[in-house]
């Protein structure tokens, strides 16, 4: 250790239960940086074929063509702090990118002020990018309640009054993603979900016609905007999946050898 | 400017809560409970000041064109009734808040949730047919797991119990692990491209 380290966690500047995750975080930084910044240019990041993302521009599609809504919510579990809210936020920038195009109405009810604001300013940028700001109705982007199933029954009341014709289940879901993806599938929406829980992949996958498992959702971004910068963090994600695949391959046969060992447990 | 400001705000908070996590100094200490507790608390009074008045202006609209009228009354009775009736008697036990609470509030929200086990119901129909091989495999585990969890597994053989147990911590767990780790990388390079600026959603984009 060095002289440096020494004295940082002598005056507990450095909490040595965290060291390992930090070190481990420097160097996932590190290599995203490196990809982002470095590699970029050098190569042309291509992605493999994710099912739910090119479904949206035929949920939306579908949407215009029978002149029904299409309704976008991001769950009651997260809140705007939460990296799985920021993914579900550029998905539904590209959706209304589309909406604003097509003039389809976009409802997007949610439990928290905070990211109904955000949402707000989200979608009414791009009905401007695409020249009809006027098409843009503030109150589709609406809160409905905090509790969770005040808000389960509000985005139930909302999908069977309005009868969308897709759907949208893209953020942090819990209990009530079942409810809502099964009144959805009950008025016949084609429904694109996506979560990081996997307790509620389960019901989405039975219950949805296409979800993003896991990475998917936040992959979406560069797969939507084709964006080279965001292309290549994705790079970064599965640069940083090959090192874990072979720490935890050379851990396995290290345990098998030496079952004592714990140097691999942090 | 207007999209400069808020992103080095947002770059510099983070990096501050990065270092602070890592370090267990009472400044450091100090400086996260003021950021994430306090700070937060603040904003999310303002932005729920925003909201409720959004709640409040489509309900009255509603009202006014006469969509769902009795509904949006209600709602709006409940928004205005629930602040009054803490103000003027508390909301300790016994209050006529609580009392609002205990008996209109949890049995409604009891209700929505018990229309869960009835969906249930309807997704595993679709869900568990056996159309394929992995399908009748899935079908088996779910049927293994559930059966073990009922009272009917409490009779049967102990290894059957055993055999439910070890579904839900292998197989299943691994698949759920490698899910988490893809989620764990992706909110990492999520939360470092808002951090760095090179993810600008959440700011609305630039209009072209």
């Amino acid at each position: 250790m060095s002289l440096v380290s020494a004295v940082l966690i002598s005056t507990a500047w450095i909490d040595p239960d965290r060291l390992p995750v930090l070190i481990c975080g420097l160097v996932a930084i590190g290599i995203v940086l490196y990809t982002t910044f470095w590699r970029r240019g050098q190569e042309r990041a291509r992605m493999r074929e994710i099912p739910g993302l090119k479904a949206v521009e035929e949920a939306i599609g579908r949407a215009t063509e029978m002149a029904r809504p299409i309704l976008y919510t991001p769950g009651w579990g997260g809140d705007i702090q939460r990296p799985t809210t920021i993914a579900s936020l550029n998905i539904l920038s590209h959706v209304a990118d589309k909406t604003a195009q097509y003039d389809c109405q976009l409802v997007y009810p949610t439990h928290d002020p905070v990211i109904m604001t955000v949402a707000q300013e989200v979608v009414r940028e791009s009905y401007a990018r695409a020249g009809c700001e006027d098409r843009f109705r503030e109150d589709d982007i609406r809160y409905v309640s905090s509790s969770q199933f005040g808000y389960a029954a509000a985005v139930d009341g909302l999908i069977s009054r309005l009868q969308p014709a897709s759907i949208f289940l893209l953020g942090t879901f819990e209990a009530e993603s079942l409810i809502l993806a099964e009144t959805g599938n009950s008025v016949g929406a084609i429904q694109i979900a996506g979560t990081d829980s996997t307790i509620q992949l389960s019901f989405f996958i039975v219950a949805c016609d296409y979800t993003l498992i896991g990475e998917e959702l936040f992959a979406a971004s560069g797969y939507l905007s084709g964006d080279a910068s965001i292309l290549a963090s994705v790079r970064a994600q599965d640069s940083l999946k090959v090192l874990i695949v072979v720490f935890l391959v050379l851990a396995t046969i290290w345990a098998t050898i030496a079952p004592d060992s714990s140097w691999w447990r942090f | 400017m207007r999209r400069k400001f808020p992103q080095l705000v947002c770059g510099l908070i983070g990096l501050l809560l990065f270092v602070v996590y890592f370090s267990r100094h009472p400044i450091a200490s100090s400086i996260n409970e003021t950021v994430t507790r306090e700070y937060w608390q603040i904003v999310f009074a303002f932005a729920l000041l925003v909201g409720v008045v959004s709640f409040a202006k489509i309900n009255l609209q509603g009202i006014e064109r006469g969509e769902d009228r009795l509904y949006r009354i209600i709602s709006l009775v409940g928004l205005i009734s629930m602040p009054v009736l803490a103000l003027i008697w508390g909301i300790g036990t016994g209050s006529p808040f609580m009392w609002v609470f205990d008996n209109v509030q949890v049995p409604m929200q009891s209700t929505v949730f018990a229309l869960l086990a009835f969906f249930v119901a309807s997704a595993s129909l679709r869900g568990f047919r056996a159309r394929s091989g992995p399908a009748f495999i899935l079908l088996l585990a779910a049927m293994v797991a559930l059966i073990s969890r009922s009272d009917v597994g409490d009779l049967m053989s102990a290894r059957f119990s055993d055999f439910a147990e070890w579904i839900r911590s292998n197989p299943s767990m691994s698949a759920r692990r490698a899910i988490l780790i893809g989620i764990g990388l992706g909110s990492l390079t999520t939360s470092l491209r808002v951090l760095l600026g090179l993810e600008r959603t959440w700011l609305g984009k630039e209009s072209k």
